[in-house]
């Protein structure tokens, strides 16, 4: 079994508050919830404020399904970076027989991956995978690179906790630059500002801190101090349940995407990518802890903002 | 060991430009060595010099330049050496 990273009692109460109030409906396995009431309702309006601020930068829809070819997962660095948060898809090939056996098991909660066989999928890590290999499939980008939207896209991370803001399915939602350094980098500082402000026009609390990934293993604590020390991520925080949460970051994985899927600017260099994100249920939580769970006692302002 | 240095770097580092012309202070990670490389770099030196760098080694700042990496690899082989001893 993972790591099991028990939340605080602030945020097991959190929890349980949302549940209450018919926000979170239990699943029966932590991190796993459905979204009842009015919590995908601001989800959704959450997700359309965020299409309104990028649209004046016209970026193209590139929308996916939660899967990733297994084949990207692996040509990516993933299982080197994450290998302790991917989820891989296995499925079941065999014959009657077997078919026979893995049900008995099952019906016993006894142990049926023997019958299972890994598939040609893996789940989604982060909604920007998928793109890069997508985009390099067209050739070298035009000049002055490219902008694109993943949409409200699922993703994956297996961290099994009970505290409401570290979900292992959740919305992430993503726009990404494709371009020459400079592009990327430029770009990267202009977000920084309008994701502020589009969080602070909703009424929360924002910090901007310099942060790292939660890279696996040794190679993982050099990789972390070199995202720190290059200031390659940073996140907006948040305090959910009394904990300052990172509600959305923006990362600058400098070329490593453009050697991994050969992605070529118009000059024909690697090219940089970089992307802003933001994590759509914990934005919600954010908002439901700040504002209370009922919607119609929040500030009139911010229910204008989000058109609530 | 500088020149050994150098020629890990050249292979793995995936520099911008050619390691042989970069001064042993010259910051690596501003030459081009993206955090992977620097990762595949790690790897490489441990390899070649039948070493493993210790958590509080696998920092950015040890591997940003030739002279930082030879620092680092004179203090493990002296640890080593001292370690033999007793």
């Amino acid at each position: 079994m993972p790591e099991f990273r028990a939340g605080g009692p602030a945020q097991v109460e959190y929890l349980q508050e949302l549940v209450d109030a018919g926000l979170l409906v239990r699943t029966g396995v932590h991190g796993v919830y459905a979204r009842g009431g009015s919590f995908e309702r601001v989800r959704l309006h959450f997700d359309a404020l965020v299409t309104r601020t990028a649209a004046p930068e016209s970026p193209e829809p590139l929308l996916f399904p939660p899967l990733l070819p297994r084949e990207q997962l692996e040509r990516s660095g993933y299982l080197g970076s994450f290998p302790h948060l991917a989820g891989t898809v296995f499925a079941f090939e065999g014959d009657e027989q077997a078919a026979a056996e893995q049900l008995e098991l099952a019906s016993q909660h006894e142990d049926w991956s023997g019958f299972q066989t890994m598939s040609d999928v893996v789940l989604m890590p982060a909604a920007c995978y998928p793109l890069y290999p997508a985009i390099a499939a067209r050739g070298p980008l035009p000049e002055g690179g490219v902008t694109l939207d993943t949409g409200d896209s699922y993703v994956f991370r297996r961290e099994p906790s009970d505290d409401p803001a570290r979900l292992q399915i959740f919305h992430m939602r993503e726009i990404v630059r494709i371009g020459d350094r400079d592009t990327v980098v430029e770009w990267r500082e202009e977000w920084r500002e309008r994701a502020v402000t589009l969080l602070e026009s909703l009424g929360l609390t924002i910090d901007l801190d310099i942060a790292s990934d939660p890279f696996f293993g040794r190679a993982g604590r050099l990789l972390a101090s070199a995202q720190r020390g290059q200031e390659l991520k940073w996140e907006l925080v948040s305090p959910i349940a009394e904990n300052p949460t990172a509600i959305a970051s923006s990362n600058y994985h400098q070329d490593h995407f453009g050697h991994t899927f050969t992605l070529r600017t118009s000059e024909d260099e690697p090219a940089h990518t970089g992307c802003m994100a933001f994590g759509e249920e914990r934005v919600t939580l954010a908002l439901f802890n700040t504002h209370g769970l009922d919607i119609q006692g929040w500030p009139a302002a911010v229910r204008r903002q989000m058109e609530l | 060991m500088s020149e050994e240095i150098r020629k890990i770097i050249q292979e793995h580092g995936r520099l911008a430009l050619d390691a042989s012309t970069l001064s042993a202070g010259a910051d690596l990670y501003q030459a081009g060595m993206n955090s992977h490389a620097s990762v595949n770099v790690m790897l490489a030196l441990e390899d070649h010099f039948d070493v493993e760098f210790p958590n509080r080694m696998l920092t950015r700042s040890v591997f940003e330049s030739i002279s930082s990496i030879e620092a680092a690899l004179t203090e493990l082989r002296s640890e080593a050496a001292v370690a033999k001893d007793v």
